[in-house]
């Protein structure tokens, strides 16, 4: 065997590997889809949305209490963190060369890797601790904290997109800066801003360590943000970290339903935005 | 807007106010934008003041050897981070050898050799790790991976590697190894969209002139791709580690628990992050509480140095490609 032979079946040897590499990482992906339907989709049921927890050890009973509580702590989430993370983003934009945006953009970068456990630590230290009890707001907070950096980015890298012939001609035709810039540049990149917004609004959905001295959870169905509330993570864990097989079974179901809402909110997002480009360009 | 109807029509103001009013208007316009830009440096200064607010008893009481000491008795009020920090790092690094080589593989798979077609479709379906929730990753690993590993692949690695003082002693099955296995999946997907990123910054004509001198395509990747991208791939793996770093539900889900620095990989661990998400909603102790607010704050500054340094190795390939192939 000559050494060009030699060599050429090396390069193909680390080929195989790679590709090897690539089957080994589909592997977990593959495993945990496969069961999470085995075993959480046997549990679903129509009850499973609508009813309460059953007492411990009883069989029967949903998770009703932390869908809400999900909805509604995602939702106060986003209606704190959505306007802050877009209206930042579009400063950063929009004025490229301030300090302002240098920082924002900096901090933004710093929070963007900061552990969801320490800001919980932080929503705890300064909403929970001052107010001597657990709420859900709270939870609200840290997940909004963690949703912002997410948002500032996919905001400001949309807006970069927009040609700036556009902006010149609005301006050019007696438009003021702040009409370009909403009815012009943001217009025009609102889908992609949307979209940035609801995948931050999927990330934040499944996360778990923010909540777990904010929202705390609950056995109850709540709609009150100043107490504590339960959600659909939280619900996961507890019932996963439980001694009962019955909870068990519906942690699987939970998780099933938790995943399938995270996909379905982040598919929708991106095939939302394809469909919108394509139609327009 | 405003109609006097038996005056003579005004004609100069009229332009005036309009132009007034986009004044305003772009003066409001930019006073709310800037709300929003100023509101994200201060929630973060805002984070950190108490962070160390609520470390500071912890603080005072224990100084800097508290990152030294290894002792954590609640009960006596004696609190010490080691086996923490000792507990973080060995996951996070398990996670790496185990990540690294497997996402940097895919990677170059598929911005080098895989066929157009299957590129896509196959980082969408690596991503999609990245979206699972982490209470997922940690349910998955308590009834599937855990019982997997507890009766065959511990054994076989005690049986085999038995005589590396990391694969000795009793299986519990939560052990540090299952918490670096579970991480692991949960940073590749990380380290690889980044790496690939970094690869795909490379200019072709790397390629081109490593092929045209008679390289195999491996040896375009080894000689001509991999170091031009090197630093930036370091920072895809720098990247990665501070992920691990600061994951929480799955680790403490798999890891065991307990305050103990042990050597072999079987045996149960602590990280930072678990900690805190055990015991701070039932700490009731002052100083306790302190004392996991510490922990928060320590693991704040290193997640953050290390997130610096990934962005600044990254950034120097992705946007210094200029710089790059002026030293050529």
């Amino acid at each position: 065997m000559n050494r060009r032979t030699m060599r050429r079946s090396f390069s193909n040897l680390m080929v195989a590997l790679m590709i090897g590499s690539v089957i080994v990482a589909l592997l977990p992906l593959f495993f945990i889809l496969l069961n999470l339907i085995l075993k959480g989709a046997g549990s679903l049921s129509l009850d499973f949305f609508t009813k309460m927890p059953a007492p411990a050890g009883e069989t029967g009973g949903g998770v009703a209490h932390a869908l809400v509580g999900t909805l509604l702590i995602v939702g106060m989430a986003g209606l704190i963190g959505l306007p802050i993370g877009i209206g930042a983003g579009i400063y950063c934009a929009e004025y490229p060369g301030s300090r302002l945006t240098w920082t924002t953009r900096f901090v933004a970068d710093v929070m963007n890797g900061t552990p969801s456990i320490v800001v919980g630590v932080f929503a705890w230290a300064w909403i929970v601790a001052q107010q001597k009890h657990f709420s859900a707001l709270a939870g609200s907070v840290a997940l909004a904290l963690l949703m912002i950096p997410m948002v500032l980015r996919t905001t400001e890298e949309m807006i970069k997109l927009v040609p700036n012939s556009l902006r010149e001609a609005a301006l050019a035709l007696g438009y003021p800066r702040w009409r370009t810039s909403l009815t012009v540049v943001v217009r025009a990149t609102l889908p992609g801003i949307l979209t940035g917004g609801l995948l931050a609004v999927a990330r934040i959905a499944g996360e778990t360590a923010p909540l777990l001295f904010t929202a705390l959870g609950s056995q109850y169905l709540s709609f009150n943000l100043d107490q504590p509330m339960a959600a659909l993570p939280l619900t996961v864990f507890t019932y996963a970290t439980g001694p009962y097989e019955e909870w068990h079974r519906y942690a699987w179901a939970a998780a099933l339903v938790l995943i399938m809402v995270v996909f379905i909110l982040s598919l929708g997002a991106r095939l939302a935005v394809r469909r919108r480009f394509t139609l327009n360009g | 807007m405003t109609a006097s109807s038996e005056t003579v029509p005004k004609v100069a103001p009229a332009p005036a106010t309009s132009l007034e009013r986009a004044n305003h208007g772009d003066r409001a316009f930019k006073g709310l934008l800037t709300v929003a830009a100023l509101a994200v440096p201060i929630l973060l200064a805002f984070l950190v003041y108490e962070l160390w607010d609520g470390a500071s008893l912890a603080i005072a009481q224990y100084g800097f050897g508290f990152v030294t000491s290894s002792t954590w008795d609640p009960v006596a009020e004696e609190f010490g981070a080691m086996p923490l920090i000792f507990g973080t790092l060995v996951s996070s690094l398990l996670a790496l050898v185990i990540a690294v080589p497997l996402s940097l593989g895919v990677a170059i798979y598929l911005t080098e050799f895989a066929p157009k077609a299957i590129r896509q479709p196959v980082a969408f379906l690596i991503g999609l790790l990245a979206a699972i929730p982490s209470v997922v990753y940690g349910l998955w690993g308590i009834f599937v991976l855990i019982p997997l590993l507890r009766t065959t692949v511990f054994p076989f690695l005690r049986d085999t590697l038995g005589f590396l003082p990391l694969f000795q002693g009793p299986i519990y099955g939560p052990s540090m190894l299952a918490a670096g296995i579970i991480l692991a999946i949960m940073v590749m997907p990380y380290i690889m969209s980044v790496g690939r990123e970094v690869l795909l910054a490379v200019p072709n004509t790397q390629r081109e002139a490593a092929l045209a001198l008679g390289a195999t395509r491996w040896e375009a990747v080894t000689t001509a791709v991999l170091p031009y991208a090197r630093s930036g791939i370091f920072g895809a793996v720098i990247l990665g580690l501070g992920r691990a770093l600061g994951e929480t539900m799955a680790v403490t889900m798999l890891i065991g628990n307990r305050h103990e620095i042990a050597a072999s990989l079987f045996a149960p661990g602590y990280t930072m992050a678990a900690a805190i998400a055990n015991e701070f909603s039932e700490a009731v102790g002052d100083l306790h509480l302190s004392a996991l607010a510490y922990v928060a704050f320590v693991l704040f500054l290193v997640t953050v140095i290390v997130n610096a340094g990934a962005r600044l190795l990254i950034w120097r390939v992705a946007r210094g490609s200029g710089a790059g192939s002026s030293a050529l």
